[in-house]
């Protein structure tokens, strides 16, 4: 609820308009570049456009802020906008999440003839058994599925082929030497630091902040550097990719929005890193960088369901 | 801040940048009602087409091709381009004023919310004019419709849906967050007027569901051009997986369009009964209510998908259920009116209309809701008569009533009562002309979104069709009547403009100065 007698409300303001025009240029160039024959320029000018405004209107905001403009209830505003947007950045993942269970639970079983949901009714419905007897006969319902419903019926003539080998969870013992479960140490710890660096700028003590946070982007690049890696283990290696059939799909698309949004992260991070050589925050005004750790701890927190989910429940 | 608005005496160059730089609610508001007119104009054309060709049986104007893109378009245009931003509009104009804020929490978010829409709807009609033209896959836009066999321009169809959910979300958090944190003091939760409650549930909603939509169409550009198959069964996945994901959006979505309808008849009712809304804490409530059944009900629309019994059961049970909060709602507006000392101005004509046809469209509802029967009822011209009951005669016909109401308030100039009386009546029989009929068509069997029909649906098509072109006549003369009284309406400058209205707005001056609330009232 309001107490103070003013809020702030920006005079007219250019920023608007010129990202909606980003956007749209975006948008339009995107789908013309996904066409046959279509080129990226459209949408890298819009990418440009969009890139210039919001940096023009973060600077504002940070100066704004600077000047004392920005009311304790303005930027409560801020708050609620950051934490609503998260939202609906989990809502974006439970999509993905949702179409995972869906799938695997579900979908599979059926094109496999059998009855879904085992403890409740073992008897495959008619819909089921006719998916086993007419258009899918010789699918097996496993996960992952090594050989798609497409090529049991019309073996190497399928387009869809799936996996030579999946990303298989080696074991508790195996992890060591298992890829994801350093990523998963990786990010584990980076929210860890995160929050140290949270702690030190509270403290006062910058030295800490500036160092801790440092450590946060480059675990957060590493992360990222180990996932490529493993992108290039999955297409050279294993003949998985985003073309195996389902599992391929839900694997990478998962795994590649979370990776997106660790690289946003990232650049959140790494910006306000900058700030804090910059001499930018206090003890008591950091919202720029709260903003950014947030983000942070909540893309760890799709990692880790991910780590489950994706890579440990096979 | 200081300085007022730019008027057109200040130059064309001052008053195009006022409204494309501005930062105020109430010139954003402005901005998004008339965007959701020319929409609802656009989207009303299309569906002037479709019931043209529906006249007669045979194919007369246009081809089947241009009839499913007309179809799909009018749904599109409608659902994302006329109503919603009606809504978000009115939000914008008195979300502010009724809880005694200065502005939107974030104004310059707040313009670019809108911004966005023209582009949007820019490249969504555009692909009308290319080759291949506009998507034909119905605006529920099912795969492999959609991927398949979508023509190429369904890509642009799947960026304009991503960059209009982006405005739909920013808006909503727009809307939250001065909700929650803008409120005067004294203004506490249960004192807010309902068009509020219901706009930060309706908001809730949309933060919550809009990811998803982007989600789908995401997973159907993947599809398309990037060899996924998240909707082919070949690769393992299912068609039906991409009903899912759209219902789990889309039933949330109708929700998202009747609430702030709900709200604004919730301010009307009582003004115009001259009594106090009945029962203002169940409203809050039941629309709680009803938006958290929204996000567990959605296969109802699938009923023929082939789910197995238990999916059926459950998704038809829990359906039923949200008639409950529902008719709390629909009860507390009867006994509003019940004794009041009623007057029948053209805002309480529309919602009388409303609380009265929208019952109607959400019996046939719990008619649809009956799993077994849906078989017979599902994708017939019955589907078509129920959600135009909620749409047309419940949102749009709220949204009307609500210009009206606060027209007076915003311009500071009174509407002609009789054109707007001979309007509703227009509009109510041209109505009920159009789509009754559409109920006896759909339980006769006649299929939706078919260019052409058997010779013994002629005769209530040829109706339907008479009374498509009534109702799309009323709206010339609203669209005449709102802006004759911007400019030569009687002038009024009683800041209650109504005599039963309470509430914040009705304590600034009418009309609304450019800043109101600038420091906040103290609300008892």
């Amino acid at each position: 609820m309001s107490t103070e007698g003013t809020y702030y409300v920006p005079d007219q303001s250019k920023l608007p308009i010129f990202a909606a025009t980003g956007m749209g240029v975006m948008a339009y160039g995107a789908a013309s570049w996904v066409l046959e024959g279509g080129t990226a320029t459209i949408f890298l000018f819009g990418s440009l456009i969009m890139a210039a405004v919001l940096y023009k209107w973060w600077s504002i905001v940070i100066d704004e802020n600077m000047r004392g403009l920005a009311s304790p209830q303005l930027k409560q505003s801020y708050v609620l906008g950051m934490l609503w947007f998260i939202f609906s950045e989990v809502m974006f993942f439970a999509c993905f999440f949702g179409a995972l269970f869906y799938v695997r639970v579900l979908v599979n079983s059926w094109i496999g003839g059998e009855a879904a949901v085992g403890w409740f009714d073992d008897t495959p419905t008619d819909a089921a058994a006719a998916n086993a007897e007419h258009l899918w006969p010789g699918y097996e319902a496993t996960w992952p599925p090594m050989i798609t419903p497409d090529q049991a019926v019309n073996g190497d003539a399928a387009q869809f082929k799936g996996p030579d080998q999946a990303m298989n969870n080696p074991g508790i013992m195996g992890w060591v030497s298992w890829l994801p479960f350093w990523n998963t140490v990786v990010l584990l710890t980076s929210s860890f630091t995160v929050h140290v660096a949270h702690v030190a700028l509270k403290d006062g003590n910058r030295k800490k902040f500036n160092t801790w946070l440092g450590i946060t982007v480059l675990l957060g690049f590493i992360f990222l550097v180990l996932q490529v890696e493993e992108y290039i283990h999955a297409y050279q290696e294993l003949g998985l990719t985003l073309e195996s059939g389902i599992y391929g799909t839900t694997f990478f698309m998962l795994t590649g929005f979370h990776g997106m949004h660790v690289t946003l992260g990232t650049v959140m991070l790494l910006i306000q890193w900058l700030r804090g050589l910059k001499g930018h925050f206090s003890q008591d005004d950091q919202f720029g960088f709260e903003a950014a750790s947030w983000y942070w701890h909540f893309v760890d927190v799709v990692w880790v369901g991910l780590f489950i989910f994706v890579y440990i429940l096979t | 801040m200081a300085h007022g608005p730019a008027t057109l005496a200040d130059g064309w160059g001052k008053y195009i940048s006022r409204w494309v730089f501005t930062t105020n609610h109430k010139d954003i508001g402005t901005l998004y009602l008339w965007f959701s007119f020319a929409m609802f104009i656009m989207g009303g054309a299309f569906a002037m087409i479709i019931r043209a060709e529906l006249f007669q049986p045979g194919m007369q104007l246009i081809k089947p091709e241009f009839f499913n893109q007309m179809t799909t378009m009018h749904g599109l245009v409608m659902v994302f381009g006329a109503i919603m931003p009606a809504f978000v509009g009115l939000a914008n104009w008195l979300i502010p004023m009724m809880i005694g804020a200065p502005d939107m929490a974030l104004p310059r978010m707040n313009n670019l919310s809108f911004w966005i829409l023209p582009f949007a709807f820019a490249i969504l009609t555009s692909t009308l004019f290319m080759e291949g033209g506009g998507p034909n896959f119905g605006w529920t836009f099912y795969a492999p419709l959609s991927t398949t066999y979508a023509p190429d321009t369904v890509n642009y169809f799947i960026f304009g849906v991503h960059i209009m959910g982006a405005s739909s979300i920013m808006g909503s958090i727009n809307i939250i967050a001065t909700v929650m944190n803008m409120r005067a003091p004294g203004m506490t939760y249960m004192k807010m007027p309902l068009f509020v409650w219901t706009w930060v549930i309706t908001a809730f909603l949309l933060v919550a569901v809009m990811p998803v939509l982007a989600g789908a169409v995401t997973m159907m550009l993947m599809d398309i051009n990037f060899g996924t198959s998240f909707f082919d069964a070949a690769g393992g996945g299912d068609p039906v997986l991409f009903q899912h994901i759209f219902w789990f959006f889309g039933h949330p979505e109708v929700y998202i369009i009747i609430l702030p309808a709900f709200g604004v008849v919730s301010q009307i009712i009582p003004t115009f009964s001259r009594k106090p809304l009945f029962g203002y804490s169940s409203m809050v409530y039941a629309t709680a209510a009803i938006a958290f059944l929204s996000f567990v009900v959605w296969a109802h629309h699938m009923f023929t998908v082939g789910m197995p019994i238990a999916g059926e059961l459950y998704f038809m049970y829990a359906t039923m259920l949200i008639a409950v909060p529902t008719g709390v709602k629909v009860f507390n507006w009867i006994t509003t009116m019940y004794r009041g000392s009623l007057t029948f101005e053209t805002p309480m004509l529309f919602s009388i209309a409303f609380v009265i046809l929208f019952t109607f469209g959400g019996f046939t509802g719990m008619m649809l809701s009956i799993a077994a029967a849906d078989m017979q009822y599902h994708d017939t011209y019955f589907v078509v008569a129920h959600f135009h009951y909620v749409m047309v005669a419940g949102a749009v016909f709220s949204g009307t009533a609500a210009v009206y109401y606060w027209l007076p308030k915003w311009c500071g100039r009174m509407y002609d009562e009789t054109m707007g009386k001979v309007q509703f009546w227009i509009a109510f029989i041209g109505f009920n002309i159009t789509f009754m009929p559409q109920h006896f068509l759909g339980l006769a069997g006649m299929p939706r979104r078919y260019a052409d029909y058997g010779l013994q649906f002629a005769d209530w098509n040829m109706v339907s069709s008479i009374g498509a072109f009534m109702y799309g006549g009323a709206q010339i003369l609203f669209l005449f009547n709102v802006i004759r009284t911007i400019g030569w309406g009687k002038p009024t400058d009683d800041p209650q403009v109504w005599e039963g209205a309470e509430g914040l707005e009705w304590t600034v001056p009418t009309p609304a100065p450019y800043h109101t609330f600038a420091t906040p009232p103290k609300v008892k």
